[in-house]
């Protein structure tokens, strides 16, 4: 009793959580995104490796224009020192010769087109004329510069000036140099391309790391989990592990829990046994008294009353036991605490048991059993024969012969029982498995109409089948239980 | 080099010829056409001669058929202000590296990109802009009846050696560009002054010994041949060899010291009315100057700076260092500098 009340809430506690939590996750998230911890933390930690790669992309990519903006600007401002450089003045005239290399130098960057213009305040003295910077430097040997367009192209102009004697007069004199942008450019979407190359080889490597590491976390909870569903159907020890701070009040809630659930399955164990005797023990008592009742009595009235209240008292008694062992084999069934036995065996208890019961009505057992192993609850198996071997010597007149057969059948045990009785008749013969059904030739035979229907649950528990046919040659009942060999 | 097959003068459509040389106010020296099966008719601007020019034609035809060429000949100073002025070619080819780069700088020339031109060495293309087709070295022609029984020199200093120690010899007997018309002489004569000092020496030498200043290869080479000239100095290389091939009078002097590499370079100018058609006949003359053989046709393959006759400072730079000549200052500063040296 108490094994078979134990087993059903454990096997619960183990199935239940898991089939509930994956319900949950299907309808909380249309991504599947709680359904596992390790997925969600995967794609957590991908997501945060696509904003670092992408902002790494992005940070190197202007670094990159920045630094080839910055190489540009010098090479422009040193060709604009260098030409500046190259000015003299000679007998009161300014005189230039544009150096070779403050043009050559300009190549450095890319292929790039190249303007320059050194003028006085009024008066361009070579180069392009339309040339115009936005602005001059304030100190001469300062560089400035602009960004500006010119000749329907953007390009970038650096401007130096310098004070050159013309005559006896200081004239201040202006150098520009300017070039296209398209070597920056290129420098730019080159490195820009790199770093993007880059920057997907890191996701990637990180998202790998990142599943790897949700993985390697999760694994002390996947361990807990292997751990107590690797255990018994009635195993309510506290689960005693390692486990790391986070999982430590789970594991302390989930052990509460299997203490309490523990203490209300006692309970309810103790309150079924207590339950039978508070029905059985006063009824036996009744029945006692109106034996002694009915010897002492003189009136054929008041013995036929005695008779009935007695047959009264019976019937009850039998529904009551008969009750109580539906309920043990409802909560035994919906768990199967499946152990190795002997079939054999089991039915030899059963014969014996109904032995004097037969006797008493001079009904022989002609019982031929094989040894027939195989998994399952040896209290179910003996509640079904016990029930359908009841029936058998129930239902029979005295000095007949109840023949109980176990042979293998297949990859199946098989039970037969056949008696020489009155037979189902003409019952619908499915229907006599039924929650106290009855059939119409039971007469005065005392019964609750339980008896098949503990036997069939019993058997489909462990995957069997209950068959009930007419005897050979129409005489009698044959029952048949066949049970899937180990 | 005038002499062009009489066949070829027969398909001429249209010849509005004049002595070259002799009309400069003209913007066209000469002009040929050759029609296509098709009506399109690219037009093209170049300073190379038609007898120079009219293998690539064949070449082009081979490839495109349908489209007729429009050949004009004008001098690279012409082309460059035609060019400028907005004037319609369809292709303008020169070898004024420097005026060609400073028209493409200054936005004239139109982009042009294809597996012709991908295919090119970086140095013989300036963006998508211009291209290079031949490397055409200056070189130093001598008249063998005026050197005979004369070592020839190796370099430039057993050159010079040799003009002061036979002053009588090539007195008003050399001869060379003069640059101040010849946009070629031009481009010859800065890039080798920017490489080495022995061409002030030389050409300080050559204005004592009274130097003949011409406008082109083919007169001095002409000169030379008729003995008028004992030697030209910077002729254009691959003139001269053309000219050599069938005149034993004239012969090349190896000079081992450098040699100033030119490429002539051609581009689609912005005002190109058919871009598509001057594109395909660009690329046909990219593939000929990509050829790998120097076959017969009369202007070497890019290859050839790369063969046995490689120099020392490679072909001109095409960047905007070519720019720096052009520079109205330091040209004036440079010919200043020119005339003191040639014409004391
Ligand atoms: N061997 C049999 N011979 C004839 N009828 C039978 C036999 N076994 C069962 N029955 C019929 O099937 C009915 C249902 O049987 P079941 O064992 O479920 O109830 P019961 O025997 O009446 O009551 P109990 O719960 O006390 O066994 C019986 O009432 C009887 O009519
Ligand atoms: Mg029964």
């Amino acid at each position: 009793m108490t094994d078979a009340a134990a087993s059903r809430p454990v096997a619960q506690k183990v199935r239940r959580p898991a089939a509930g939590q994956a319900a949950a996750g299907r309808a909380a998230s249309p991504w599947g995104f709680s359904r596992s911890i390790g997925r969600r933390l995967t794609i957590l930690l991908a997501g945060i490796a696509a904003v670092l790669a992408l902002v790494s992309w992005a940070m190197v990519t202007s670094f990159a224009r920045a630094a080839a903006e910055r190489t540009q600007d010098g090479v422009l401002a040193a060709s604009a020192l260098s030409i500046a450089g190259a000015l003299g003045s000679e007998q009161g005239n300014i005189r230039l010769e544009l150096p070779y290399s403050a043009f050559a130098m300009l190549d450095a960057i890319g292929q790039d087109r190249v303007f320059y213009r050194v003028a006085t305040a009024d008066d361009t003295l070579t180069g392009y004329e339309d040339l115009e910077v936005p602005r001059l430097p304030r100190t001469a040997g300062e560089v400035v510069t602009d960004t500006i367009a010119y000749r329907g192209t953007t390009v970038r102009v650096a401007t130096v000036t310098r004070s050159v004697l013309s005559g006896q007069v200081p004239v201040r004199i202006m150098v520009s140099v300017a070039q296209t942008r398209s070597g920056v450019d290129e420098i730019a979407a080159g490195l820009s391309r790199s770093a993007a190359a880059l920057s997907v080889g890191f996701f990637l490597l990180a998202t790998g790391l990142g599943w790897a590491a949700a993985r390697n976390s999760l694994r002390p909870l996947n361990e807990i989990a292997q751990a107590v569903g690797r255990r018994g159907p009635s195993d309510l020890r506290p689960v005693q592990r390692d486990a790391p701070g986070e999982l430590a009040p789970l594991l302390a809630a989930l052990n509460r829990l299997m203490e309490r659930l523990g203490a209300s399955i006692r309970r309810s164990e103790d309150f079924i046994t207590e339950a039978a005797h508070r029905v059985r023990t006063p009824l036996a008592t009744v029945r006692a008294q109106a034996e002694v009742a009915l010897h002492s009595a003189e009136s054929e009235e008041v013995k036929a009353t005695l008779r009935r209240m007695i047959r009264a008292v019976d019937e009850s008694s039998r529904s009551a036991g008969q009750l109580l062992d539906h309920a043990t084999v409802g909560f035994r069934a919906e768990t199967l605490r499946a152990e190795d036995l002997d079939l054999a065996a089991v039915i030899r208890r059963v014969t014996d048991g109904l032995a004097p019961t037969a006797e008493m009505k001079d009904i022989a057992f002609s019982v031929s059993l094989v040894p027939a192993p195989m998994r399952g609850d040896a209290i179910l198996l003996e509640n079904a024969v016990r029930n359908v071997l009841d029936n058998a010597v129930k239902y029979s007149p005295a000095e007949t012969v109840v023949t109980v057969t176990l042979e293998r059948a297949g990859s199946a045990w098989r039970i037969t029982i056949r008696d020489e009785g009155r037979g189902f008749g003409d019952a619908a013969v499915p229907q006599l498995v039924e929650r106290f059904r009855r059939g119409a030739n039971v007469e005065k035979v005392v019964g609750s109409g339980l008896g098949l229907t503990i036997a069939d649950e019993a058997l489909r528990a462990h995957g069997g089948t209950l068959t009930l046919s007419p005897g050979d040659n129409g005489v009698g009942a044959c029952v048949t239980l066949t049970l899937p060999a180990a | 080099m005038c002499h062009a097959h009489p066949a070829r003068r027969l398909i001429a459509a249209l010849l509005l010829a004049v002595l070259p040389g002799v009309a400069l106010a003209q913007v066209l020296e000469d002009r040929r056409v050759w029609p296509g099966t098709g009506e399109r008719t690219i037009r093209v601007i170049s300073t190379a001669d038609i007898d120079v020019f009219a293998p690539f034609v064949e070449r082009i035809a081979a490839e495109r058929p349908d489209l007729g060429i429009d050949y004009a000949v004008a001098s690279s100073a012409e082309l460059h202000r035609a060019i400028a002025e907005g004037a319609s070619y369809d292709l303008a080819i020169s070898s004024a590296m420097d005026l060609q780069f400073q028209l493409a700088n200054d936005g004239l020339a139109r982009a042009h990109r294809s597996d012709a031109t991908a295919g090119l060495p970086g140095w013989a293309r300036w963006r998508d802009l211009l291209f290079a087709f031949t490397a055409e070295p200056a070189v130093a022609v001598i008249s063998r009846a005026r050197f005979a029984g004369r070592d020839r020199p190796r370099n430039r200093q057993d050159l010079i050696a040799l003009m002061r120690t036979d002053r009588e010899a090539f007195a008003r007997a050399v001869g060379t560009y003069d640059v101040r018309d010849s946009g070629l002489g031009y481009l010859f004569a800065t890039q080798e002054a920017r490489n080495s000092d022995t061409y002030w020496r030389l050409s300080e030498l050559m204005g004592g010994l009274d130097v003949q200043l011409y406008c082109c290869s083919a007169q001095m080479i002409d000169d030379v041949a008729s003995g008028r000239l004992a030697l030209a100095y910077n002729v254009l290389g691959s003139y001269a060899m053309a000219r050599i091939a069938r005149d034993d009078r004239l012969e090349i002097l190896a000079l081992q010291d450098y040699a100033t590499v030119m490429l002539r370079t051609a581009f689609i100018p912005a005002s190109a009315e058919d871009p598509e058609g001057a594109g395909a006949v660009l690329d046909a003359i990219l593939r000929i100057g990509m050829r790998d053989d120097a076959d017969a046709l009369p202007l070497p393959p890019l290859g050839a700076v790369q063969g046995p006759e490689a120099t020392a400072f490679g072909p001109i730079r095409l960047g905007p260092g070519l720019l720096v000549h052009l520079d109205r200052l330091n040209r004036e500063a440079f010919l200043a500098e020119w005339s003191d040296a040639m014409l004391q």
